[in-house]
């Protein structure tokens, strides 16, 4: 099996973001044209001059008309894709990969959910007619079960747990409320998140991610082409995607203490990329923390700390905004949102803003200008079944 | 000669304290407790688990299977064929509904007694009644299952029917037309005398029959619905009173249609072998059944005896009872509601669904729950014991009785599933913890019930031989 990558073969020359949150006012078509315009602006083109899309909605819409529609596009190629949580990360993939082979000059990824519409809280994939012997717990539920499994693994007395899994909320409020366009713009202190109670496992309401409508967007080139756009591209560096096959759901071995696709997922980056040590050489990562005990296995799963002892980083702020290797400085899907097409796209916006040095100064993660590499990651799915995705992106 | 070869009792976990329902129905209750089919049971997934245990405690191949109900899940569809796939039966075995009233138990026993070869009859039943109201205190909800051959090739006959008598009388003394939540009654005195007559007719019939007086039966079943009327044949009767077999009124209810069968479980359990043992049925005539208890009984071990599953159980509020029920519509879940199952689909995947039939990945012997495309062989897991390693409350996800409690289990020979946890209270799961399968309805969605399999705490209860068995 062989897994080249495309390192410094394509550039982001443009993004936008909408702000993620309760979009009442907002349907799904105008969160579409507002990310887009927002990056037709960032790359100084024209819906016109770009000549493929990728949409990525995991169920805001079907097919590539439902972007075709909105942007009044004319006789181009657009796909609809989909691929759990992932999905806006898929389209970039995509996008990225056509632009790579020479089939297209300039693509576009976008990525969009609109989720406030369906009348229930929590996101409530479509169903797919089967059997109705598949398990019907929540995906809080599911990654309830990761937390008490990490504190047996490694000895972490579970008040210890709790508190450490309330730090990485913290954290992520700390981020978001410093991000206009989060969700959430509230601090939340540790003392006030462990009093919170528990509705999946040990987990409460402020350990899962936000649920919002929100959309982003970027647009490729070939690296070669990226300075006719912009002084600051941001370079690809990697892109890989696993996708499990759930096999871990069965496996007697199996303990919910990592997620074997993240870590095979971002084994291919690194080497794609060259990182041989991801703590020293990345200046940020954007992780999928779509519950906090998410959060502690991914920054072991990636690399950034060893196994066992993430709980004890995050307390010791490691991955702060002034920390060594700040996760999620934007709020995460936390405290930013998580509109499921959107926040692929979403993290990488993160990266463009943070390393081309436009994030505000209240927001500017402790690596800036030290480090050039920043890492997004999103899975979809569950412990035992689910697909992750790790990019790589650099601005040298 | 033909008779019981063997039985298999389901007494639902949940038990209401009948004292509690006064003070919210402003009559009715009492004293002492009944069962209650929990949420997520009816009287298919209840007759399945008396008819598992039957088999369990029995293996035989069968030649005919029957189910009989006052309360079937489904009209117009059979119900017994959930059964014949739960059991796991050949497709040339027949499976029969035989529903409506309490009456049909003893229809499809007569039935299964005058064919041949081995034939199950299950009797299950949910007894409801208004709040308040005499069915609600009296009633109790439960399945039994006999086991009926001659001896040839289903283990040797425990008890033989030496006598069958019926009466039937047409007369309105109970009545509910379809659809509605509960019976209504005549004023009890008529019913009293009719069933009293008629009970004192077929038991006197079926005692000449078979030869015998009266101070020979050891043990007397009265089953039927009008209380008075039965403790009127009791007393008339003839059989000393120490001879009558407990109605278990007191803790269970009176599980109607699967009353007599629970009953004659009940009795037989308490008999020795060379004893005469009557079953009198009272519901719209009268059946009274003369059977004469063989050597081999002394050596039959029920898988779940009735009076262990008397005492296991766990208290459920009035409150739920009636939401369960249907009485007391609450505040639905904010999710949305599971699709409807796939016929196709569940049809496709029968083995797995209602057969709890591991895949086997052969050369390997991995078991996969559910099973892959790949596996060569399936294994059934129904029987197998398992144990949690871990588990989540989940207070989030669409559910008739939240919160949900969810585990993942690995199984004693191998197999992990993460499946819903039932029969329990949230704070009583535990890594650790010991659990058996038992067959339950998850949800039912355009009115297609989802049938599937659920975990429940063992509670010491671990069974002896829980192993599995091949089968390619």
């Amino acid at each position: 099996m062989s897994s080249r990558g495309i390192k410094d073969r394509v550039a982001i020359i443009g993004m936008g973001c909408t702000r993620f949150g309760e979009h009442w006012d907002m349907g799904f078509d105008d969160l579409l044209v507002a990310a887009a315009d927002e990056t037709f602006r960032s790359a100084g083109v024209t819906r016109q001059d770009v000549d493929a899309y990728w949409l990525g909605t995991a169920q805001s819409g079907m097919s590539g008309i439902a972007l075709a529609r909105p942007l009044g596009l004319e006789g181009k190629p657009v796909t609809r894709v989909e691929n759990y949580c992932a999905t806006g990360s898929e389209a970039l993939r995509q996008a990225a990969y056509a632009v790579a082979s020479g089939a297209y000059d300039i693509a576009m990824a976008i990525g969009a959910e609109k989720v406030k519409d369906g009348g229930y809280q929590g996101l409530n994939a479509f169903p797919v007619p089967g059997d109705g012997t598949t398990r019907s717990v929540t995906a809080a539920a599911m990654f309830s079960m990761v937390a008490p499994a990490y504190a047996g693994k490694y000895g972490v007395p579970l008040a210890d747990m709790k508190t450490a899994l309330a730090r990485v909320a913290f954290k992520n409020h700390y981020n978001g409320a410093r991000n206009p366009r989060a969700q959430f713009r509230k601090e939340m202190s540790v003392d006030k998140l462990c009093r919170m109670p528990a509705v999946a496992g040990g987990l409460s309401v402020f350990d899962c991610a936000g649920v919002a409508d929100g959309a982003a967007a970027a647009i490729v080139v070939r690296a070669q082409d990226a300075h006719r756009y912009t002084a600051k591209p941001l370079l690809v560096k990697a892109l890989s995607l696993v996708a499990g096959n759930g096999s871990g759901l069965g496996d007697p071995a199996y303990d919910y203490t990592t997620f074997p696709e993240v870590v095979a997922s971002a084994a291919d980056a690194y080497a794609q990329a060259g990182v041989k040590s991801p703590r020293d050489e990345l200046a940020m990562a954007e992780v999928h923390d779509c519950f906090t005990p998410t959060e502690i296995v991914l920054a072991e799963d990636l690399g950034l700390a060893e196994r066992g002892t993430a709980w004890k980083e995050v307390m010791a702020g490691t991955f702060d905004l002034d920390g060594e290797v700040p996760v999620n400085p934007d709020g995460g899907l936390k405290a930013f949102g998580h509109p499921v097409g959107a926040s692929g796209l979403r993290m990488m916006f993160e990266a463009w803003l943070q390393l081309r040095g436009e994030a505000p100064p209240e927001r500017r993660i402790s690596t800036y200008g030290k480090r050039s590499l920043a890492l997004t990651h999103t899975l979809g799915g569950y412990p035992g079944e689910m697909v992750s995705f790790v990019s790589i992106l650099g601005t040298a | 000669m033909r008779g019981i070869s063997g039985w298999g009792v389901h007494l639902p976990y949940p038990r209401l304290d009948k004292s509690l329902i006064k003070a919210v129905a402003g009559s009715g209750g009492g004293v002492g407790t009944r069962t209650v089919a929990s949420y997520d049971e009816d009287t298919t997934t209840m007759g399945a688990e008396a008819g598992r245990a039957a088999l369990r405690a029995r293996a035989v191949r069968l030649g005919s299977l029957w189910f009989a109900t006052t309360e079937p899940a489904y009209a117009d569809r059979t119900n017994a064929t959930v059964l014949h796939a739960v059991l796991r039966l050949d497709r040339t075995v027949p499976a029969y509904d035989v529903v409506g009233s309490v009456r049909s138990a003893l229809g499809a026993l007569r039935a299964a007694c005058q064919g041949s070869g081995n034939a199950l009859v299950v009797a299950s039943d949910t007894r409801t009644g208004l709040p308040g109201g005499p069915d609600e205190a009296a009633g109790g909800d439960a399945a039994a299952a006999l086991l009926i051959g001659d001896g040839s090739d289903g283990g040797p006959v425990l008890a033989e029917i030496v006598a069958w008598e019926s009466v039937t009388d047409e007369f309105v003394d109970r009545w509910r037309t379809p659809g509605a939540a509960a019976s209504r009654l005549w004023e009890e005195r008529f019913g009293e005398a009719r069933y009293t007559e008629l009970g004192a007719e077929a038991l006197k019939l079926a005692l000449a029959t078979a030869g015998i007086a009266a101070d020979a039966v050891d043990h007397l079943i009265v089953a039927g619905l009008h209380d008075r009327a039965v403790a009127a044949v009791q007393r008339t009767s003839g059989v000393p009173a120490g001879r009558i077999t407990d109605r278990l009124a007191a803790k269970i209810g009176n599980p109607g249609a699967a009353q007599p069968g629970l009953l004659l479980a009940a009795a037989l359990e308490s008999a020795a072998p060379d004893q005469y043992v009557v079953l009198l049925s009272l519901a719209d005539g009268a059946d009274a059944v003369v059977l004469r208890t063989t050597q081999a009984l002394a050596s039959y071990q029920p898988y779940r005896p009735v009076a262990a599953q008397v005492t296991a159980g766990g208290p459920v509020s009035y409150g739920r009872y009636l939401h369960w029920r249907g009485m007391l519509p609450v505040e639905p879940p904010r999710r949305p509601e599971p699709a409807r199952v796939s016929s196709p689909a569940a049809h496709r995947n029968a083995q797995w669904k209602y057969g709890f039939a591991a895949g086997l990945d052969v050369p390997g012997g991995t078991v996969h729950l559910p099973p892959a495309p790949q596996d060569e062989a399936r294994t059934p897991v129904a029987d197998a014991i398992g144990t949690i390693v871990t588990f989540t409350v989940d207070r989030l996800s669409y559910s008739l009785s939240p919160p949900v409690v969810f585990a993942v289990v690995d199984f004693d020979g191998g197999g992990r599933l993460p499946v819903e946890l039932t029969d329990l209270e949230a704070g009583e799961v535990a890594i650790g913890g010991r659990v058996e399968m038992t067959f339950r309805r998850l949800a039912t969605s355009d009115g297609i019930h989802n049938y599937f399999w659920k975990a429940r705490l063992l509670r010491g209860q671990e069974p002896p031989g829980s192993g599995r068995s091949e089968d390619a």
